[in-house]
């Protein structure tokens, strides 16, 4: 113990940094900050030092070159001992980084900390989540699989929008015409140096300023934020009734970023690394691409934009986005801190939450995609092809070998882009059936080139037997008063 | 002399060596920037926009679309899997050809031909697209990219070099308006 002291005192006669570390641990925060709320910050800052040192065993065996990554990340995942849990690791250290960013942010937001004076704090933390959000996904084109290579080409067709810049961006992008070699040198390069370097800066900025202008107090209703009278309403209140910042509340920080990083390696342990997927070979086109999960509320969003407000929105909503969040303290600098006094900002969050959280849903199951194999493995149900005659059956191999399935659905099995067929002949009669094979429409492509009359006769003999049994197919009145009641039976039931 | 006069020499002398180390990173910047820039200036001179082979008119029997892959003109050592790029052979009437780019037209993902209903499908976000390559339905704004080809001793060229998109140059020259099948 002794020995232990006369090291210390030998460093801090040199360093002369024992007081001002003594200080900074033991400075006054509110008494009610001390809580189980604010420590996000600190396990966000635990999340970012495990990326950095798993990033770092992951760079001394990755191979950062577009022929050789992918198998690379193969020796990592089977040849090399516990490679793939230092894998595991990063991918799940990745997104408990993100999601504990967003917590972090809307518990800051909801607590109004981000009014004066520490709105530079804000939007330091802003731009952390930027350079977050650009570490998760230059990170996933690391991981240079098939959903990287075309996650690339997604990230170029929307470069290449911007006007006038758009193919030199492209070209910026991709480090050439086309993604290669140089693409994923460039990626590495800005994943491993460039962004990290900001995130350092940022987090230091960050902190340094959390202990200069101190924890935020804990809201209370009615206490509201004035310029002039803040920081001297704050200084009464950290120095009459705070607390010293250690032990008071580092133990709670302590506690759960202990917890993050043991939730983080048990997510590791049991559901191991992320892919590598099918190697990027671009000439293997059986792919489905999908971003990474963070990023599955933008692919879902664009399935749903119309394409004459597609581009406009893509290259203004994120700038916009982040016009705002980053002038949010500048608008709303003083008054209530209270989330139960702020009804806006409470739904604000509320309807960002939803809506992520409605396209993240969708983006898992993408109801907007053909299923590109539903004509070849799904049968059609038994019960749609009992007792009917043989050109209803005719059909139903029509309907099968003309692919409708991967988009219309029976029984539940088969595509969502389409709506699904079970009881279509309720809703069309044999003429519409027809008009809407041959023309297309709604979204629909047409038929009509493309199947013959036998064809087009037979699948829509099967759509019109898509009925449930007790209620009667569609059929046009009007028709039955002029051709006589007969017709209506033939030539399909 | 007074102290004054003393600091602002040297206050001078400290501008003047601010301002040299200005003048010195501003010619620095000139090279660094070029680097930065080469991949925007380098795509526009050689072998970009080349007239490259897919092979023998033997491969892409008259009247179906078969899938075709070509080398990346602009290619390094080190592209691995990536320097090969695939595209769309459509043989019309064994005269007439289109050649269109994997890439669907709305993002970039790659579209897969379905001979039996003759369609193109995306599987990103449900774009399809007919036999011509003209748009079918979904969210693509255009028909798919089509490159420029030529027959050339019985080998099929097309001039490619560009992950085609929507504001690259090659999309706005080939393609806009398929020719009708």
């Amino acid at each position: 113990m002794q020995l232990i002291r006369r090291i210390g005192s030998w460093f801090d006669a040199r360093l002369q940094l024992g007081k001002e570390i003594r200080e900074t641990a033991e400075h006054p925060v509110p008494r009610e900050s001390a809580s189980w709320f604010y420590v996000f910050g600190s396990a966000a800052l635990i999340t970012f030092g495990l990326q950095l040192v798993t990033g770092i065993l992951l760079a001394t065996v990755y191979v950062p070159s577009a022929g050789e990554a992918w198998n690379s990340l193969q020796v990592l995942n089977h040849d090399i001992a516990l490679g793939w849990f230092i894998r595991a690791l990063h991918g799940w250290g990745s997104n408990f980084m993100v999601a504990i960013v967003l917590i972090h942010m809307v518990q800051v937001f909801l607590f109004g900390a981000y009014k004066y004076p520490r709105e530079l704090t804000w939007i330091l933390g802003v731009m952390l989540l930027l350079v977050t959000l650009g570490m998760a996904f230059t990170g996933q084109v690391l991981r240079f699989d098939q959903d990287a290579y075309w996650g690339l080409g997604i990230g170029a067709s929307i470069a290449s929008r911007v006007p006038f810049a758009g193919p030199w961006l492209v070209n910026l992008l991709l480090g050439g015409p086309i993604i290669a070699g140089a693409t994923l040198s460039r990626f590495f390069a800005i994943h491993v140096f460039l962004i990290p370097g900001l995130l350092i800066g940022f987090v230091c900025l960050h902190v340094l300023l959390v202990l200069k202008l101190g924890v935020n107090e804990w809201p209370v209703p009615g206490r509201i934020v004035r310029r002039a009278t803040y920081l001297r309403e704050y200084h009464q209140l950290t120095h009459t009734k705070g607390v010293p910042f250690v032990p008071f509340a580092v133990w709670k920080d302590i506690l759960f970023s202990g917890f993050v990083l043991l939730s983080v390696a048990a997510c590791a342990v049991f559901f191991g690394p992320f892919g590598p997927g099918g190697p990027p070979d671009p000439t293997i086109i059986q792919t489905a691409p999908r971003p990474d999960f963070f990023f599955l509320w933008i692919y879902a969003a664009l399935a749903f934009l119309p394409p004459a407000v597609e581009t406009p929105l893509l290259l203004t909503a994120p700038v916009v986005g982040i016009a705002l969040l980053l002038l949010l303290p500048f608008f709303a600098g003083e008054g209530e801190k209270s989330w139960k006094r702020r009804p806006i900002a409470v739904f604000t969050v509320l309807l960002a939450a939803v809506a992520l959280g409605s396209f993240t849903q969708l983006g898992l199951h993408t109801p907007w995609s053909p299923v590109m194999d539903a004509w070849s493995s799904m049968p059609i149900p038994r019960e749609f092809l009992h007792g009917r005659t043989a050109l209803e059956r005719r059909g139903a191999i029509v309907f099968q070998e003309k692919q409708c399935r991967n988009c219309h659905s029976l029984d539940g099995q088969g595509g969502k882009r389409g709506p699904a067929l079970d009881r279509v002949a309720l809703r069309l009669t044999s003429d519409q059936l027809v008009r809407q094979v041959i023309q297309g429409g709604g979204n629909m492509p047409a038929f009509g080139k493309n199947l013959s009359p036998a064809e087009t006769t037979a699948v829509v003999a099967f759509l019109h037997t898509l009925h449930p049994a007790g209620q009667a197919p569609a059929r046009d009145a009007a028709q039955d008063v002029a051709l006589g009641a007969d017709h209506a039976r033939t030539p399909y039931r | 002399m007074s102290i004054d006069t003393v600091v602002s020499r040297r206050a001078v002398l400290a501008k003047i060596g601010l301002a040299f180390n200005f003048v010195v990173g501003a010619i620095l910047a000139v090279p660094i920037v070029r680097y930065l820039m080469s991949p925007v200036a380098r795509g526009r001179s050689g072998g970009y926009l080349d007239w490259l082979s897919l092979g023998g008119l033997e491969q892409f029997p008259v009247g179906q679309t078969r899938l075709a892959t070509y080398h990346n003109p602009v290619r390094s050592g080190w592209d691995g899997e990536t320097a090969d790029i695939p595209c769309w052979v459509r043989n019309i009437d064994g005269q007439n050809f289109q050649v269109f780019a994997i890439n669907c037209a709305h993002l970039g993902c790659p579209v897969r031909w379905f001979p039996q209903s003759n369609l193109f499908m995306c599987p990103c976000h449900g774009g399809a697209y007919y036999q011509d390559g003209s748009h079918a339905s979904g969210p693509p704004p255009r028909g798919l990219f089509q490159y420029s080809y030529k027959i050339d001793d019985g080998q099929l060229f097309i001039k490619a070099g560009e992950t085609p998109t929507t504001g690259s140059p090659t999309a706005s020259l080939n393609g806009k308006g398929p020719s009708c099948s």
